[in-house]
């Protein structure tokens, strides 16, 4: 089992016992499941070590973020998590990506598989251009064999609703997904993603490209949908991550600096790179 | 000199350029045009539609080159684009790196074989395969099914139609896996992070999306197979006469002029020959604008 000062950069300020993992912070205790967790994970571009040994817990429906400087390695360790990083020619990974205890990186594990219950949303909405609105949401049911047309159908309203989207597309269900908004655009690519009911969905700055409005509805989504799915979320944005996270890991250089309850990390910092990064002083 | 100035200059030279290749495709034109007058003037809708050509007796139509040039090219399409497909997809989607940077160059090597080559492969190679282990199969068949009827000769409709085949892949993989290419990498894993298979993510984000492309490939490549005259010449069997079957020797509209222009002395004849080659001017132009214009229309919008 885990225990205090196992975590590299990190000066025990979480505890486990029995595999819940509690966070200790001030006020409400925070105590939830471990959902996903990475052990010891390395990670190449050929021989470019771009993520060193982090090790790191995600929690049951909570939005954890990861924030670091450019090209700190926040978007490969994510990619890490589902498998996706290994999809790059000459890119490799090493170590242990537990998911719901499992190690998703052992080999029986089937990276397709591994997909199906840790989903994705990425820095730009990339709705499928040759399908609808209804097909962009149902592709991945129908890729995993659901054929039934009223069970996709349901599905479909259900996840649009989820996301919002629903009044807004409900007559145009037939109109080609990159006929919508870029915001709109991304909250389908959420659709897409919460459509095969995954556990978690990692999100690689799925604001970026969004203006402030469709930022703003986004943001409000992922607290809503962390009722039911876990969010691990990268982000540039320190006030998005103060808003909508609850626990914040920070990476420099593809080491894990400090990781924690977000409210601690940006008003307490242990680390001094911790508090220069995000009062602005660097990266 | 001035940087103006030799714009100037640059750009009348270019414009000279383009009116001289403008000029030179109009003269090609009228040169058959006119060549071909005397069986204009009589009617093309007759000519199009009799199958008899002898220049013996005076007798020109040109159905059956029509009709072997459509069937050949249709042949080689209808296996070259399935395979130009295959090998774009393992090139571009499936092969590692070295692995397919190796049978790119493979394929661009196919590009570079001289047709006469192909010609003699089909002949002596291709040609005898056919006639002694391919067509025999479909004997049994060809007596319900005209199009398999036997005997074969080796040389045939069939025979040009592969080789044409093979002349047309290299065109046909390189344009599709440059399709594939346009397609952005997000694409991909869109559809892998949604638990496809590599496979599945092949066909949902690079398929679907390049099927206007891949049409318009097809289209320009038939194109080619359309014109082609040395291989087909050697293979296609040379005779003047619409049949069924796959297995019987044929003509088209180029191994037709190209046997027959040196001999023809008599001004008929040369104007029959004069006529198919506008009939295969005018089909070659057409096919080549229905390409460009599927083309353009689908170009994929990536952002
Ligand atoms: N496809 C790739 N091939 C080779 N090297 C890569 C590739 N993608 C990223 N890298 C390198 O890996 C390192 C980490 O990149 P990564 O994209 O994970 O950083 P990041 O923290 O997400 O940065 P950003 O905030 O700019 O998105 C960088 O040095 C980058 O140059
Ligand atoms: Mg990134």
């Amino acid at each position: 089992m885990e225990h205090n000062g196992s975590y590299s950069g990190h000066n025990g300020s979480y505890s486990s016992h029995n595999g819940h993992v509690s966070l200790v912070g001030h006020g409400d205790n925070f105590e939830s499941q471990t959902i996903l967790e990475s052990k010891d994970l390395d990670a190449w571009f050929g021989s470019h070590h771009v993520v060193k040994s982090v090790s790191l817990h995600f929690f049951s429906r909570t939005v954890s973020a990861i924030i670091g400087p450019s090209g700190c390695g926040k978007s490969t360790f994510l990619r890490c998590l589902n498998r996706m990083h290994e999809e790059i020619p000459g890119a490799r990974a090493k170590g242990v990506v537990n998911f719901q205890g499992k190690n998703i990186y052992d080999m029986f594990s089937e990276p397709a598989n591994v997909r199906r219950h840790i989903g994705m949303v990425f820095q730009k909405p990339n709705p499928f251009p040759a399908m609808s609105i209804f097909e962009n949401v149902i592709i991945g049911l129908k890729l995993a064999g659901v054929k039934k047309g009223y069970v996709l159908n349901d599905i479909a309203e259900a996840c649009l609703k989820q996301v919002g989207l629903w009044d807004e597309v409900k007559d145009k269900l037939s109109a080609p997904g990159l006929s919508l908004s870029g915001g709109q655009q991304q909250r389908l690519c959420i659709a897409r993603a919460l459509a095969m009911a995954p556990e978690v969905i990692l999100m690689d700055e799925p604001t970026s490209a969004l203006d402030p409005i469709s930022t703003a509805r986004i943001e409000e989504l992922l607290v809503e949908l962390k009722k039911t799915v876990s969010i691990v979320i990268v982000t540039h944005n320190m006030q998005q991550a103060a808003r909508i996270s609850d626990t914040t890991a920070f990476l420099l250089s593809g080491d894990l600096v400090e990781f924690g309850r977000t409210g601690e990390i940006f008003t307490n910092p242990r680390k001094s790179e911790t508090e220069r990064y995000i009062t602005g002083r660097f990266g | 000199m001035s940087s103006s100035l030799s714009e100037k200059i640059f750009r009348t030279i270019l414009g000279a350029f383009g009116v001289f290749i403008v000029l030179l495709m109009f003269s090609v034109a009228i040169f058959l045009t006119v060549g071909a007058w005397p069986v204009i003037r009589h009617g093309l809708s007759d000519f199009v539609q009799t199958q008899t050509w002898n220049p013996v007796n005076g007798q020109f139509g040109a159905l059956a080159v029509l009709f072997g040039t459509l069937v050949s090219s249709s042949i080689a399409i209808a296996i070259a684009a399935p395979l130009g497909v295959g090998a774009a997809i393992f090139l571009k989607e499936l092969a590692p790196a070295r692995v397919a940077s190796v049978f790119s160059f493979l394929i661009e090597m196919l590009a570079a074989v001289p047709s006469v080559i192909f010609g003699l492969w089909g002949f002596f190679v291709l040609a005898p395969a056919i006639r002694d282990h391919v067509a025999p199969i479909f004997y049994p068949l060809g007596e319900y099914v005209p199009i398999f009827r036997g005997p074969s000769y080796g040389v045939g409709i069939l025979t040009a139609g592969v080789v044409l085949a093979l002349m047309i892949l290299p065109t046909m993989a390189a344009i599709v896996r440059e399709i594939f290419s346009a397609v952005p990498q997000h694409q991909r894993e869109a559809a892998l992070g949604l638990g496809s298979t590599r496979w599945e993510a092949v066909r949902v984000a690079v398929l679907a999306p390049s099927k206007p492309g891949i049409l318009s490939a097809a289209v320009l490549a038939t194109a080619r197979a359309l014109g082609e005259t040395m291989a087909v010449t050697m293979v296609i069997g040379n005779r003047n006469a619409v049949s069924l079957s796959l297995f019987d020797p044929g003509q088209s509209m180029a191994s037709l002029i190209a046997n027959e222009y040196a001999e023809a002395s008599d001004s008929r004849h040369i104007a029959a020959l004069m006529a198919v080659g506008l009939l295969l001017l005018v089909i070659s132009l057409v096919v080549n604008a229905v390409a460009r214009i599927i083309a353009k229309r689908s170009a994929a919008k990536w952002k």
